[in-house]
């Protein structure tokens, strides 16, 4: 709350009054493409090493309405399905494992975190010996990544349920599987959304890490492909795509978890 | 005691899968190989050479995005109008895949290690200057007026007040950006590279041999987890909480 505001009686005005900063962000960053531009036509930049933001542009707009960059953002966005599925899934049942029975949580639930400190994308050789250079390598790769966050969420968001809810379900005669699925799952499931987001995102870098890394599948290959042919605007445009992909992914989720916990 | 039991319950349960032939071929190399590879590792003057150049790669990363991401976060974070400007910006760019910056990086730095360092200062520079923006943003105001009230220097500020004051937030901050650097060192040496950790196991992918490639992930596990666990010690004990 700013002086001006409490000074002036409205501590809570409805309506949010204007706020330059949104404004300020978005000119900070036109500002500085428009400042590369400038270095680059000057020739104090290399062209060869980084092309004009305009020139990037171009190339990034041809790149989806008659390249293959649209094709190559469903191949992402099917692999990151798959891992989702997989990461809902598989996520799910060991955190909820994990939670009934105390031993293994006991015993698991902190190899569990000490690898979600690990880079355990590293282990994506063994992937590639598995299933070769394929989607099936990419997804797997993406549910490695994933599960951690989601294990740990799940179990958390058990451990969290408050007992009275459960006390009632028992109260009422509740089979033990109709009080899990009718009210420790409900109550859990924020915190099990939370973790599921946090686990798509790690999902999501790593696919598309792993396309470039093995040159196969989405958006990662098409980065590759376009460098190792010194495409530089449509590398450039790629990796654009990319970062603005992740974003809107990382926003979109961020705002359905803000709606779904009211 | 569980944790031993446990370690031998996985150790069983894998050489059970190596014995029953669940996977074609060598894919699944026994316990008893990868133990001895990491013995052979343990014992080889490579692979410490190996270790020292992916460790100064991260090292050097890391403290160079430590520098940028301390000094932006304190300059952002200390101003209500540019927080609200630029932590949305940096949020969102935060968690997109740096690995698909390695061709840039390789364009800009060529091949060696520079590339990988500056790599890694991207990844790392992200979770620095946010838990650096968030730290200010917790700051007591008091501690700043009083800095103003001894007209102190703007590196004095940061030195004197600043960084003191959100020590913890800094070394968590420090901790996150480390584990991003790490990944993508190694993925880059991975990659496109002729030294490091990550050009080991790539090594050993590609001569097929599994027992190395194994015994080379587990050892970059166990060191990464000792690493973390080092860093949240420090976190916990070597930062008192000073802001108050």
């Amino acid at each position: 709350m700013s002086d001006a505001a409490t000074l002036s009686g409205r501590v809570r005005s409805r309506r949010p009054r204007f706020s330059p900063a949104p404004l300020l962000g978005v000119a900070t960053v036109l500002g500085l493409l428009a400042a590369l531009e400038a270095l680059i036509r000057t020739g104090l930049v290399s062209p060869f090493v980084v092309p004009p933001p305009s020139t990037v542009l171009l190339a990034g707009i041809d790149l989806l309405w008659h390249g293959n960059g649209l094709e190559a953002l469903l191949a992402t966005a099917f692999e990151l399905l798959s891992a989702a599925v997989l990461v809902g899934l598989i996520g799910l049942s060991v955190g909820t494992l994990l939670y009934r029975v105390t031993a293994l949580r006991r015993t698991y639930e902190g190899w569990v975190a000490a690898l979600a400190a690990t880079p355990l994308v590293l282990v994506y050789p063994f992937f590639l010996v598995m299933f070769g250079r394929s989607a099936a390598t990419i997804v797997a790769v993406g549910v490695v990544a994933g599960l951690p966050p989601m294990v740990l969420r799940t179990i958390e968001g058990f451990a969290g349920v408050r007992p009275v809810l459960v006390d009632v379900g028992r109260a009422l005669n509740l089979r033990p599987v109709r009080v899990f699925w009718s009210i420790e799952f409900p109550a859990a499931l924020p915190v099990i959304f939370s973790g599921f987001r946090l686990g798509l995102g790690f999902a999501l870098i790593n696919i598309v890490g792993m396309e470039f890394l093995i040159n196969y599948g989405g958006l990662g290959q098409l980065i590759n492909e376009h460098a190792e042919l010194y495409d530089l605007p449509e590398t450039y445009a790629c990796i654009a795509l990319v970062v603005v992909v992740s974003a809107v992914f990382v926003a979109a989720s961020e705002h359905l978890e803000r709606r779904l916990r009211g | 005691m569980a944790q031993g039991a446990s370690l031998a319950a996985v150790v069983a349960v894998w050489a059970a899968v190596v014995n029953a032939r669940l996977f074609p071929g060598d894919i699944v190399p026994s316990p008893a190989a990868v133990a001895g590879r990491i013995v052979g590792l343990a014992l080889s003057a490579d692979f410490y050479g190996h270790l020292r150049v992916t460790a100064a790669e991260i090292a050097g990363g890391l403290a160079l995005a430590a520098v940028a991401g301390i000094l932006l976060g304190v300059a952002i974070g200390a101003r209500p109008l540019l927080r609200r400007a630029y932590e949305p910006w940096l949020h969102y760019l935060a968690p997109t895949p740096k690995i698909v910056f390695f061709p840039v990086m390789l364009m800009l730095f060529g091949v060696g290690a520079a590339s990988k360092v500056s790599l890694a200062t991207l990844g790392a520079f992200f979770p620095i200057v946010l838990g650096t923006i968030s730290g200010v943003r917790e700051m007591d105001p008091v501690l700043v007026q009083v800095g103003r009230g001894f007209a102190l220097s703007p590196y004095r500020m940061l030195t004197m007040v600043y960084v003191p004051a959100i020590r913890a937030a800094l070394v968590n901050a420090v901790r996150l950006g480390f584990g991003v650097a790490v990944v993508v060192v190694l993925l880059a040496e991975t990659k496109l590279s002729s030294a490091g950790i990550g050009y080991l196991i790539i090594d050993a992918y590609r001569h097929f041999d599994m027992p190395l490639l194994a015994a080379l992930v587990l050892v970059l596990f166990g060191l990464a987890i000792l690493a973390n666990a080092g860093l949240a010690r420090l976190a916990r004990h070597g930062a008192p909480a000073v802001s108050r």
